[in-house]
C-alpha cells in the first residue's frame, strides 16, 4: 500500500530516468552472463545453451578462485591484527608526527598499484621464494589495504565517548590489555568489521598490483580474468565473470549480514 | 553496604596542560573523611581539572601534593588509586548488560562469582534496579542509566568517590529526584564524596561543604548555609543565589550606616564600600515614610512565591521576593524593611 503510493508520487520523467540507468548497467552485465551460456556468442541465444565453457574455466581457472578467497581473509585478517593497535596509537597519540605517519600510511592507496608493485618487486624481488609465492601478493594486498583499516579504526577510537569508557575502565583499575581487549575493541568492533569487509572486498577485486606481482603460478581471480580476456574465446572470458559472481556475490552478501548482526550487537 | 572513611588532602596543587593553559591554580583543600563536597562554579573555573587530578586522569604540576588518609597517591596511576567515578555522560560499556557494568570492577580484581553475585545483587537493590540486571544501557532511562553509573563506581569499595556533573544529562524534574536520591544514598555509603557541578542548588542538596571556585581558584569553602548567609567574596553570594547591591557614601561608612532612598539605615559594622541583600530579605510593607520608600515596577507571580522589581531612589532596581499572598501590584508605592544582620557585606574584585 505504502509502496503503492510512493510510487505515485514518484514524478514520472524520475522513474524513467532511474529505469534508464538500470537498463543502460544491467545490460553488459546480462549480456556478458548470457555469453558465457551460449555455443557461439556471434550467432546468439539461436546457437543453444552449453555449461562447456563454465566447465573449461573451472578447469582452467578454478585454483584462481580459491587463492582469491584466501589471500582476501588472510589480509583481512591481518590488517586487523595490525591496523588495530597502529590505529588506537595513532588515535592517542597527539604529536606531529602521528599525523604525518598518518598521511604517509594513506599513500599506497593514492599511488598508482602498478607504482607500489614495482617498489616491492625491486625490493624483495631477489628472494626467489617469497616473490614466486602466493605470500608476495598477499604482502601487496596487505600494504595497499591496510589504510583502509587504520583510518576507520582510528577515528574510531578517537571518539570522545570511547576516550571516556576508557577513563571509566581505568578507574576501575582495568590495565591497558584488560580495557583494549575487554572495553575499547569491543566498542570499536563494528567500525572494524566494516573495514575488515572493505578490505576482503578490495582485496578480491584488486588488479594493478596483483597483475606487477603475480607469476604464471601465482594468479588470483582478477589476473586470471584478464588472461582469459586476452586469450581465450570470448564466451570462455563470460563464463569466468559468471563465476566470480556466483562465488563471490553470495559470499559478500553473506559477510555484510554477518557484519550487520555483530554492528547490532555491538551498536549502541 | 558501608564503605572506608577516607580523608583527601590536596596540597598546592596546579595544573597546566601542555599548551600552557593554566587549569588549575595552586590550591589547596581538605575533605574530611566520609563527608561530601561539593566543587562548584561557572565552566572553565577548574572544578573538572580539580576532580580529575584527584582521579589521577590528568597530573599535578611539580610541588602539588595529594594524599588519600595517610597514603601519598600524588604519582599513583588512576588504576591504582581505588577511587570510584561517575562520568558526565556515565561512560557505561555499551556492550555489557547491567550486571556485568557493575561487575566489572570486581572482575578485575579477580573476585569470586559467588561474591560477585552478592555484590552486584545487593548493589542492585540499593539502586533499585532489580529485574534490569540484563538490560543494555541502551535500552535504560538516563536515570537508570545514573544509577549503574554509580553502582558501578561504589562496587569496588573505592576510598574515594568522584561525580563529575553526574546530573547534568538528565531532565529537570528527574534532576530533582536523582538529587535528593542519591544524597541519601551517599549518606547511608558515608563514602568520601567529591562532587562537580555548576549548579548550586544540586550542590546544596547533595553536599556538606561546598568549595566555590572561580578562574583556577578556590575562593571560599564552608557548609551551604554558612556560604548562602554569609559569603566572603560577593562572586560566591551571587552563584549561591541572587543579590542585590547597595552603594555607601563615605558618610555613611563613617556611621555605620547605609541611605536607602530617604531613610538611613543601620547596618554592621566595617568598611565595605558596598552591601549586598537578597531579595527574600527585602521584606515590602505598606507606604510609610520613616522607612526607605519604592515604587513598585513589575510584579510576577512564579507560584510559590512572587518576584517584584522595585525601583528605589539613589540605589536604582532592586529585586525582592515575598510569599505568594504579597498584596502589592505594579505601580504602588510600598516600603520595605532589611533587617540587620541581612546585610551581606563581602570582598568585591571585579
Amino acid at each position: 500500500m505504502l509502496a503503492k503510493r510512493g510510487l505515485r508520487q514518484f514524478p514520472f520523467t524520475l522513474a524513467t530516468l532511474t529505469a534508464l540507468v538500470t537498463l543502460l548497467m544491467l545490460t553488459p552485465l546480462a549480456l556478458s552472463i548470457t555469453a558465457g551460456l551460449v555455443n557461439n556468442y556471434s550467432q546468439g541465444l539461436a546457437s543453444g545453451l552449453t555449461t562447456r565453457w563454465l566447465e573449461q574455466v573451472w578447469e582452467g581457472y578454478g585454483d584462481t578462485l580459491l587463492w582469491s578467497l584466501t589471500i582476501a581473509s588472510l589480509c583481512a585478517l591481518i590488517t586487523v591484527v595490525a591496523g588495530v593497535p597502529c590505529a588506537y596509537a595513532l588515535a592517542r597519540t597527539r604529536s606531529r608526527w602521528a599525523r604525518l605517519f598518518e598521511e604517509l600510511l594513506t599513500l599506497p592507496v593514492a599511488v598508482p598499484g602498478l607504482a607500489t608493485g614495482l617498489a616491492l618487486i625491486l625490493v624483495y624481488g631477489q628472494f626467489r621464494s617469497f616473490r614466486q609465492s602466493f605470500l608476495f601478493i598477499l604482502v601487496g594486498h596487505v600494504v595497499f589495504t591496510l589504510p583502509f583499516v587504520v583510518r576507520t579504526v582510528s577515528s574510531a577510537f578517537a571518539n570522545r565517548e570511547l576516550i571516556a569508557l576508557e577513563e571509566a575502565a581505568r578507574t576501575l583499575g582495568a590495565g591497558f590489555t584488560r580495557r583494549l581487549v575487554g572495553v575499547l575493541i569491543p566498542a570499536v568492533m563494528p567500525a572494524i568489521i566494516a573495514s575488515a569487509l572493505m578490505v576482503f572486498t578490495l582485496s578480491v577485486g584488486e588488479f594493478n598490483l596483483t597483475w606487477m606481482l603475480h607469476t604464471p603460478l601465482t594468479r588470483t581471480l582478477p589476473v586470471g580474468l584478464a588472461d582469459s580476456y586476452a586469450s581465450m574465446r570470448i564466451e570462455v572470458g563470460s563464463a569466468y565473470t559468471l563465476i566470480f559472481f556466483i562465488v563471490v556475490l553470495p559470499l559478500l552478501w553473506a559477510l555484510q549480514a554477518i557484519a550487520h548482526q555483530v554492528q547490532k550487537r555491538y551498536g549502541t | 553496604m558501608e564503605l572506608e572513611r577516607t580523608s583527601v588532602k590536596i596540597l598546592q596543587c596546579a595544573k597546566t596542560y601542555s599548551d600552557g593553559t593554566r587549569g588549575l591554580l595552586p590550591s589547596s583543600l581538605d575533605v574530611h573523611p566520609g563527608e561530601v563536597l561539593a566543587l562548584l562554579g561557572p565552566s572553565g573555573c577548574g572544578k573538572t581539572t580539580l576532580l580529575r587530578l584527584i582521579a589521577g586522569l590528568e597530573m599535578v604540576d611539580r610541588g602539588g601534593v595529594i594524599q588519600f588518609g595517610q597514603q601519598d597517591v600524588t604519582y599513583l596511576p588512576v588504576e591504582r588509586r581505588q577511587i570510584g567515578m561517575v562520568f558526565q555522560h556515565y561512560a557505561l560499556f555499551p556492550q555489557m548488560t547491567v550486571q556485568a557494568n557493575i561487575g566489572y570492577g570486581l572482575r578485575i580484581r579477580g573476585a569470586s562469582p559467588q561474591e560477585l553475585k552478592r555484590v552486584v545483587g545487593e548493589l542492585l537493590d540499593l539502586v533499585q534496579l532489580n529485574g534490569l540486571e540484563h538490560k543494555r544501557p541502551a535500552e535504560l532511562s538516563g536515570g537508570q542509566r545514573q544509577r549503574v553509573a554509580l553502582a558501578r563506581a561504589v562496587a569496588v569499595r573505592p576510598k574515594v568517590l568522584l561525580l563529575d556533573e553526574p546530573l547534568t544529562a538528565l531532565d529537570a524534574k528527574l534532576k530533582v529526584t536523582l538529587r535528593d536520591e542519591m544524597a541519601e544514598l551517599l549518606r547511608r555509603l558515608g563514602i568520601t564524596t567529591i562532587h562537580v557541578t555548576h549548579d548550586q542548588q544540586e550542590a546544596l542538596a547533595i553536599a556538606d561543604r561546598l568549595a566555590v571556585m572561580r578562574s583556577g581558584r578556590i575562593i571560599q569553602v564552608g557548609e551551604g548555609e554558612a556560604l548562602y548567609r554569609h559569603p566572603k567574596h560577593m562572586f560566591v553570594a551571587e552563584f549561591l543565589g541572587r543579590i542585590n547591591r547597595l552603594k555607601r557614601t563615605p558618610q555613611d561608612i563613617a556611621n555605620h550606616t547605609v541611605t536607602i532612598a530617604q531613610a538611613t539605615v543601620r547596618c554592621p559594622q566595617g568598611l565595605w564600600p558596598e552591601l549586598f541583600v537578597r531579595p527574600e530579605d527585602i521584606e515590602l510593607k505598606p507606604y510609610d515614610p520613616h522607612l526607605p520608600v519604592a515604587t513598585l515596577l513589575q510584579r510576577s507571580f512564579l507560584g510559590d512565591r512572587i518576584h517584584y522589581r522595585i525601583d528605589v531612589a539613589g540605589q536604582g532596581i532592586l529585586t525582592a521576593e515575598a510569599h505568594r499572598d504579597s498584596p502589592y501590584l505594579a505601580g504602588d508605592r510600598v516600603s520595605f524593611t532589611i533587617a540587620t544582620e541581612h546585610f551581606m557585606p563581602c570582598e568585591n574584585d571585579q
